[in-house]
């Protein structure tokens, strides 16, 4: 208990310098823990609102279907099967048929997919209830990105083309009915959504849809004949993708703090031991040996680091919490990232965040404190006694 | 009495007779139309002018087809379209351009694409030339369009897989060569028209060497076809017709 005990009491004697690398030591944590915390929530708020609008508990995609792959798109509709029309009828399941095709707002050509889904389906939170308007010859729901690239707005008539499922051309004036808020681009971005029925019929394609979303509650999706289950691991892969990438990236910004930081522990290590050689030679010919000096001095490194950590912990957590609840609103441009992510950001603290972090940086701290130490491993207490180091 | 008007019956007999002696049918017409315009191969010089909000562009092009299925067209000018090539095969259609050193098949969302941003798309690149082979006609009228008397003919698909569900064609009735179309969706909305400006006579046969081509639901006014020169019945070797040779 001696060394420890030592040890505080060097940390604490030096004063200024100790609470000057505790400072650093102590924004290094912050600064690591909010960022990825802010990481860890745009990748839960991405993951819930795809969830919630698009992905449902998984997908049954017709086996031709493959959205990266627009070749195949027009072959990509079937007859529904009958143990999902199960599903269907059970509301436990809506089908969605794609068709592409081309809308002119303002003259302009602009090739789209053309989304058909059920308008009393409760399984995602597209408000499709909008499309039951009954006046409308082909009412549309559209998205605020779609409506603000086309120049639309709710009211306005667009004509729609599109191929039957033979390839003869058909068209029809739409009207615009609502234009849903959504974070999710990929139910927003050059489509637009039609009653499945009319769909159905405009195309000759009866009681055919190109995938179907299940309810978030439905438990061991069975295997259905010409259709894939594709589950949520597989959905969200993408996103789960991208989030790694961007804490990769902001990995750089933690690998700067930290080589900084620990640069200073490394410094203050070196001349520790040039300047305490006295100190040291004394201790040693009071009976400490070499191993115990090294763990002395590695221990003063490493108690930085909690102080650091408790430190942080003080002016941390509030700014943190404040942070959780307040979230941080996005700038204009990330709407076009590619993520679904919302006006403002919420950040995500986990604990294994926080230990984690904890962790590495007390790690890195020791290994810092001990690098230098081991030149004690050769010092002759006679030596030391007379200030110099051999 | 009577005998009067057994005499205007007659003559009304004789006179409905005589017009419908006079009046081809349709599909005849249309027969027609396809023996003017078809030949087994043919190498075509043309230009484009696409009229967009920016002014206007000319993109000059040859064309080499043989029958319905094959044809291979090179663009010759401007410089920045100079050197892309397109390969109609069956149903399949690639590109090759120059600056990218890629060929690319032009499937799905891209055949509804305009060419070069004028009213035609990929999609009507594709289409069957020959019209009797997709269409029934009928004749629906008389008409004169630039200044020729023409027959007013509806066409309606024969066939389930037809582009255009229905088309009305201005045929001149001497020189079979349609100077007016106008194509519809199945719902019969206009989509797409063609109106000949001028046309001249090349080897024994009618030819549109002016029109102008236009997506109705475009904005603008169309996309102009001048004709610089058309080769009917041309020799034309079998390896242009290759992806090959989109690379050459």
């Amino acid at each position: 208990m001696v060394i420890p005990r030592l040890a505080l009491r060097n940390v604490l004697g030096a004063g200024l310098r100790t609470w000057l690398k505790v400072v650093v030591l102590s924004f290094v944590f912050v600064v690591i823990i909010w960022a990825q915390g802010f990481i860890n929530g745009l990748n839960e708020q991405a993951e819930q609102a795809q969830v919630a609008a698009e992905y449902g508990g998984g997908q049954y995609w017709h086996e031709k279907y493959d959205p990266y792959d627009p070749f195949t798109l027009q072959d990509a509709h079937g007859r529904i099967a009958e143990p999902l029309q199960q599903f269907i009828d059970d509301n436990q399941a809506t089908p969605i048929l794609i068709v592409q095709g081309s809308i002119y707002p303002k003259g302009r050509l602009r090739p789209i997919l053309i989304k058909g889904i059920d308008p009393s389906q409760r399984i995602i939170s597209l408000p499709s209830h909008v499309l039951h308007l009954e006046e409308e010859d082909l009412p549309v729901l559209i998205g605020s990105r779609m409506a603000k690239s086309t120049g639309l707005q709710v009211g306005d008539f667009v004509t729609v083309q599109w191929r039957d499922v033979r390839g003869t051309f058909d068209a029809l004036d739409a009207q615009v009915v609502y234009i849903m808020s959504t974070t999710v681009q990929s139910i927003d971005n050059n489509q637009i959504w039609v009653p499945l029925k009319k769909l159905q019929m405009m195309t000759s394609m009866e009681d055919e849809a190109t995938l179907a979303v299940i309810d978030k509650n439905m438990e061991n999706p069975q295997n259905i004949s010409g259709w894939t289950f594709k589950n949520l691991d597989f959905l969200l892969s993408d996103i789960r993708q991208l989030a790694k990438v961007k804490t990769f990236g902001s990995m750089i910004i933690y690998v700067i703090l930290l080589f900084l930081s620990m640069l200073a522990i490394f410094d203050t290590q070196i001349l520790s031991i040039f300047r305490r050689r006295k100190e040291m030679g004394t201790l040693m010919a009071l009976g400490l040996t070499r191993g115990k000096l090294i763990l002395l001095f590695t221990l003063e490194g490493v108690l930085q680091g909690i102080l650091a950590a408790i430190m942080a912990a003080i002016y941390g957590v509030p700014l943190l919490l404040y942070s959780a609840a307040k979230g941080w609103t996005m700038p204009q441009i990330t709407d076009s990232m590619g993520l679904a992510i919302g006006e403002t950001l919420f950040p995500v603290f986990t604990a294994e965040l926080i230990i984690g972090t904890f962790a590495l940086v007390l790690i890195i701290t020791t290994i810092v404190s001990y690098i230098p130490t081991r030149k004690i491993s050769n010092l002759k207490p006679t030596d030391a006694l007379r200030g110099s180091l051999s | 009495m009577r005998k009067l008007f057994s005499l205007i019956l007659l003559v009304f007999i004789t006179a409905a007779a005589a017009a419908t002696a006079q009046t081809p049918s349709g599909d005849w017409i249309l027969q027609k139309v396809d023996e003017n315009m078809g030949s087994d191969n043919k190498i075509i010089v043309a230009e484009m002018v696409i009229r967009g909000r920016r002014g206007s562009r000319t993109i000059q092009s040859k064309s080499w087809i043989q029958g319905t299925e094959q044809s291979f067209t090179e663009f010759l000018a401007p410089a920045r379209e100079k050197g892309t090539k397109m390969l109609k095969l069956g149903d399949q259609l690639w590109t090759y351009t120059p600056s990218t050193d890629r060929t690319i098949l032009i499937s799905g969302h891209m055949l509804r694409q305009s060419i070069m941003g004028s009213d035609l798309s990929y999609e009507d690149k594709m289409e069957d030339p020959v019209l009797g082979n997709l269409y029934s006609a009928i004749v629906v009228g008389e008409e004169t369009f630039l200044d020729r008397p023409c027959w007013v003919l509806e066409l309606t698909a024969k066939k389930t897989d037809v582009a255009y569900y229905s088309r009305k064609i201005w045929v001149d009735k001497e020189r079979y060569v349609p100077l007016k179309e106008n194509r519809y969706a199945k719902g019969g909305k206009l989509l797409k028209t063609f109106e000949v400006k001028t046309v001249t006579r090349i080897q024994n046969r009618w030819v549109a060497d002016r029109a102008v081509f236009k997506d109705v639901l475009k904005k603008g006014d169309g996309t102009e076809f001048i004709l610089n020169s058309i080769e009917f019945n041309a020799d034309i070797p079998a390896y242009i017709f290759s992806k090959a040779a989109l690379r050459k």
